[in-house]
């Protein structure tokens, strides 16, 4: 027996998605729902503005976020989510701007643009649903699959070394760096909530199921069996040097948050540097109150 | 609207084309721009950083140009004018992202000073071989608009209308200097704040409610909003309806690529600037842009002086080509010629809008140096003599 | 009377099992009905072991479903919308 939806109770997250493209395209089992899910409660749990937010996403299927979530979103090219959103931040200081987007997008032709963030720490907070595959055009490889997969462009397995992310962004220079999986529902939250109240680079990599194309191809099962099977192998390891977090086709996965500490923002280093060096002269970074408009109603 | 005098460099001045493009932007209101050095373009965004923390604003030279000219369209959408400089290999890579702003009706401006190509070429010496791929580098149907300054004067003043007609059209505008035009130092005038023109941005006044983001009132340009006002937009590459929602479909395909492109093409009378003079009883009309047309300009001279009835059309606006003055003029002159620094153009479009019914004499140069006017003039006669 | 109940938007369900799985006190399992995409949405088997604790409704990643406090559902403002099909399909 059905049970018909309740009318006198809302969905949680109901207010944070555009129900008026619902179901979403994303396949059964796949784990970037599961990730908005979370996204949306620590939006709720840290009481961050949402006029404030500005989510920005690649292309891919973490890309389409930005259509899903009912908030100022912009859905950009490949690999250029980071250098988008970093002008809307010089733009508008007081943004919020979160980056959200897949492996593929933000590591292989959004590569540079990863580094360069990290290493300015600009004030983003990205975060980086890693399928290990690019899932959108087909399960092609991506810098993130695992050695000895199957892949469509590694149809006789892959050999290349993979990234192991948070090493990578470590050593870049991001203040906060955590992974969790689509199981860790929970602690992703609370990472998400943690890096809003963060200034400076944050990434937080969350392991996923593309049950369709990585999972089907590699004999793992469906997204459920992905589920039970981050369930098992993952290990919480906070405070982990991050060159040791490297994943495996079948391995251990570590979680947890990896590297929390303090750095000044891009922006923060700017203003004090024009300050020192033109006192009174300078006028401050933004001026967009002066772009006057006009009513293009009447 | 008038422009800020925060940002209006009032005076008379000795500066090259890149400074002077500088100090349009500035005026003009440009508040961000992101950059990556790449000669001989440089020194518009050297001084813009030099600059715009004085007047109120932020520059950031990113990591490449793919960065660049997406993130300034990221600074639109936070509240900025914002813009770009680069010249050909950067100018190649910022194709992707053009189309973008095409797409999403992000106004923005983009300075292309050319140089000779392909490829590196020759970094420090001028060409005008970027006119085809300033209208269709980036893949797709859309329309964009070029405009071409032919003096650091102009470069002072068209940068202003680049950014006017950004914003009045919602779209990526060209503005396609020279090598020689940018580091050439002339005088420039640059008046006082009250005394200058600017367009505001397109902003909605509609409540959160009934804001369609690409919604048009019947003027084919919708308004647009800023990150951070609550309007909780979408924004996307993808063909998108009214909404902003990714729909695609042919019928909105159909709908979306034909409105970009007839927002600017419904507009040309507008849009298409030109200079003109004695085009009525011309028999040969001197078709030029940019630098060429300075050089053009003393072989019109010099045709004059022997007798020939020369006529002068200086593009000012280069896209959308002016289809509607060549074909007017191909009623009544025996021919056209176009000087370019390329190997051949914007002729083509000069062929095209002629139709066979003016003939065209292309001198062509494959960059390096401006003409020689003897070669316009030597052009002019033979085509005074078809 | 139990301490929560299960709300589930039947349009949005992908039958993926995540809330089946991960429900502590097993309340939910897949019916053999199904909705117009031809997916088994789960239905409530235990309604008298629900605490409420909202757990399917945070690893849903169609957000299909979701959980409620009884004492929060009784005094709820919120009007959800009646089983929205979503989509602009």
């Amino acid at each position: 027996m059905l049970n018909v939806l309740d009318d006198d109770t809302m969905n949680p997250v109901e207010p944070f998605l555009r129900s008026d493209r619902m179901p979403h395209i994303w396949c059964p089992g796949c784990g970037i729902g599961t990730t908005v899910n979370s996204f949306a409660r620590a939006l709720i749990d840290s009481e961050v503005d949402l006029d404030s937010i500005a989510l920005v996403s690649g292309i891919g299927c973490t890309g389409r976020v930005a259509g899903y979530v009912k908030l100022d979103s912009f859905h950009t090219t490949h690999g250029r989510a980071i250098p988008f959103a970093t002008g809307l931040k010089m733009a508008n200081p007081k943004l919020n701007v979160v980056v959200y987007s897949g492996d593929g997008d933000l590591s292989a032709i959004g590569g540079n643009h990863l580094i360069h963030a990290a290493r300015r720490n600009i004030d983003l907070k990205v975060i980086c649903v890693n399928n290990l595959i690019y899932a959108m055009t087909g399960g092609q490889t991506a810098p993130t699959t695992p050695g000895h997969a199957t892949t469509s462009t590694n149809p006789y397995g892959t050999f290349e070394p993979a990234f192991n992310l948070p090493a990578l962004v470590d050593a870049a220079g991001a203040v906060y760096v955590a992974r969790w999986t689509t199981f860790h529902v929970r602690q992703l939250s609370r990472a998400i909530s943690e890096a809003f109240a963060k200034k400076g680079f944050s990434f937080i990599e969350v392991i996923s199921p593309c049950p369709t194309l990585y999972q089907r191809r590699n004999k793992m099962g469906d997204g459920l069996d992905t589920m039970k099977y981050y369930k098992e192998a993952s290990k919480v390891r906070n405070g982990a040097p991050t060159g040791e977090v490297g994943l495996t086709l079948n391995g251990e996965i570590a979680v947890g948050k990896f590297v929390d500490r303090d750095r000044p923002d891009y922006q923060t280093l700017m203003r004090a540097q024009y300050v020192e060096s033109l006192g009174d002269r300078y006028l401050g970074d933004t001026d967009h109150a002066e772009v006057e408009t006009e009513c293009a109603c009447g | 609207m008038k422009a800020d005098p925060k940002g209006v460099l009032t005076g008379t001045h000795f500066i090259d084309g890149d400074h002077a493009c500088c100090e349009g932007a500035l005026a003009a209101g440009a508040r961000f721009a992101a950059g990556y050095p790449i000669t001989p373009s440089t020194e518009v965004v050297e001084r813009f950083a030099s600059r715009v923390p004085t007047v109120g604003g932020s520059f950031i030279q990113m990591e490449d140009e793919l960065a660049a000219s997406i993130a300034l369209q990221g600074g639109v959408w936070g509240g900025a004018k914002a813009f770009t400089v680069t010249s050909g290999p950067g100018f190649s890579l910022m194709m992707e992202h053009i189309g973008y702003a095409a797409m999403t009706e992000t106004p923005c401006v983009f300075v292309d000073v050319q140089r000779g190509g392909p490829s590196t070429g020759l970094p420090t010496l001028p060409a005008q071989a970027d006119m085809m791929q300033a209208r269709w580098g980036s893949h797709g149907d859309y329309e964009i608009i070029a405009l071409c300054p032919n003096s650091p004067q102009e470069c002072f003043d068209l940068t202003i209308t680049a950014f006017n007609m950004a914003e009045e059209y919602r779209v990526p505008v060209m503005f396609m200097m020279d090598e020689v035009v940018g580091h050439m130092t002339e005088k420039v005038v640059i008046p006082p704040a009250d005394q200058i023109e600017v367009v505001p941005r397109k902003h909605t006044k509609k409540s959160v409610e009934d804001y369609l983001p690409y919604g048009t009132n019947g003027d084919m340009v919708p308004e647009m909003a800023h990150a951070g006002e609550g309007y909780k937009f979408h924004v996307t590459g993808l063909t998108h309806d009214e909404r902003g929602y990714p729909n695609m479909t042919p019928q909105t395909q159909d709908k979306l690529v034909r409105r970009l492109q007839n927002k600017i093409l419904s507009a040309t009378d507008r849009i298409c600037l030109f200079e003109e003079d004695r085009l009525d009883d011309a028999d040969v009309v001197v078709i030029s842009y940019g630098i060429t047309s300075r050089v053009a300009q003393r072989a019109i001279d010099m045709a004059h002086e022997r007798g020939l009835k020369v006529g002068k059309l200086r593009l000012i606006t280069a896209w959308p080509f002016p289809d509607k003055k060549i074909v007017e003029l191909a009623k009544h002159v025996k021919a056209f010629v176009v000087p370019e620094l390329n190997l051949g153009q914007m002729v083509r479009e000069v062929q095209r809008a002629a139709n066979g019914k003016a003939k065209t004499f292309a001198v062509t140069h494959a960059g390096g140096g401006v003409h020689n006017p003897d070669d316009i003039f030597n052009a002019i006669v033979e085509a005074s003599r078809c | 009377m139990a301490k929560g109940r299960v709300s589930i938007v039947v349009e949005r369900c992908k039958a993926c099992g995540f809330c089946v799985e991960f429900c502590p006190t097993h309340v939910l399992a897949l019916s053999s009905a199904f909705n117009s995409k031809g997916y088994h949405p789960p239905h409530v088997v235990h309604p008298e072991k629900c605490s409420g604790c909202d757990l399917c409704g945070m690893y849903c990643p169609d957000f299909a479903i979701y959980a409620t406090k009884a004492a929060a559902a009784d005094k709820a403002p919120a009007k959800a919308e009646a089983n929205p099909a979503g989509g602009d399909k």
